[in-house]
């Protein structure tokens, strides 16, 4: 018998995203409420992570801005993500690609699957 | 007016919140439906309160007594728990109090018995600060001075010291209801509640 707790985290998710996972370029598109108004921004880098899952499940997306790293979690059954656009499918061999935060320039690339 | 109502608390989880699409983090509390066994009187009693019965068990489960005082008080059914709600209210014997008296947005607190956490040192069990860890220091997670010495000659009563932490009633106030669900008997409550999982926890209102 499915407890209360898995219906009530069943009826948080969503449908229609794509499937991506670690080492995937992706756009994210995400709702910022600036006062009153509210705008998408987009967010587009490496998926570094997946972690969690059903309703509590989040991933990470990595990119280097002006020369800094950025990292950003959502949560992927978020409502204020409007979409997500899968760039680029990387060919990866590890799940975390937390490897990728020593590195900077070339090295911080991910190879792509063909 | 007064407000209870006894559940068991499931577990916690995360919901999004409508408005604003930020995640919350709530505890599953099932609730009800509890029916009203008696009433205490300022007159008859010298206080205001509500008694609630809750937790329906077959009949061999409970004591000829406690079935009896449900059943003198009109509820036919067995039910293990019985709590006193204090303060002014309405309600009247055969009614039931089910998670809809609360509102999403209301106010409440939450009392359980916490999780035992057996026998622990004064740092965990008071806040008690530490020693220094090095310049050959031993006073590491030692409580300290614990009193004078030839006045007054003993330890005074009631110190803080290290022992048994946890397993005591606890009351956590200013507690937001986030959702319920009437036809499973739920109530979302942001945050944590003191209590394992399945343990008896008490929702009341909070002013």
């Amino acid at each position: 018998m499915a407890s209360p707790i898995d219906l009530i985290e069943q009826r948080q998710l969503r449908d229609g995203l794509p499937q991506f996972k670690a080492g995937d370029t992706v756009r994210v598109h995400f709702q910022v409420i600036e006062g009153q108004r509210r705008r998408v921004q987009v967010f587009e880098g490496i998926v570094i992570k997946r972690q969690g899952a059903g309703a509590r499940e989040t991933f990470t997306v990595r990119k280097s801005s002006f020369g800094v790293g950025v990292e950003r979690t959502f949560p992927i059954h978020s409502p204020k993500i409007e979409k997500v656009e899968v760039q680029a499918i990387g060919d990866v061999n590890r799940a975390k690609l937390y490897y990728l935060r020593g590195k900077v320039g070339k090295k911080a690339r991910v190879r792509e699957k063909r | 007016m007064a407000k209870g109502i006894i559940g068991k608390k499931l577990g916690m989880t995360q919901v999004f919140d409508e408005e604003t699409g930020r995640l919350v983090p709530v505890t599953v509390i099932q609730a009800g439906p509890c029916p009203v066994v008696s009433v205490r009187t300022q007159a008859d009693d010298g206080y205001d309160a509500v008694q609630l019965a809750w937790d329906e068990v077959p009949e061999r489960k409970i004591t000829k007594p406690e079935l009896g005082h449900l059943r003198k008080n009109g509820v036919a059914a067995a039910h293990r728990r019985l709590v006193e709600i204090r303060g002014a209210h309405e309600l009247t014997p055969g009614e039931t109090v089910t998670v809809e008296a609360f509102e999403p947005g209301e106010k409440v607190k939450v009392s359980g018995i916490s999780i035992g956490k057996g026998f622990q040192g004064t740092i965990k069990r008071h806040n008690f600060s530490r020693g220094p860890v090095s310049h050959g220091s031993h006073n590491v997670r030692a409580p300290g001075s614990i009193g004078a010495s030839a006045t007054p000659s003993r330890v005074f009563k009631g110190l803080k010291m290290a022992g048994r932490m946890g397993g005591r009633k606890v009351t956590q106030v200013g507690l937001t209801v986030v959702d319920r669900m009437p036809e499973e008997n739920l109530l979302l409550v942001r945050g944590a509640v003191p209590g394992h999982k399945n343990a008896t926890v008490v929702v009341r209102e909070d002013r």
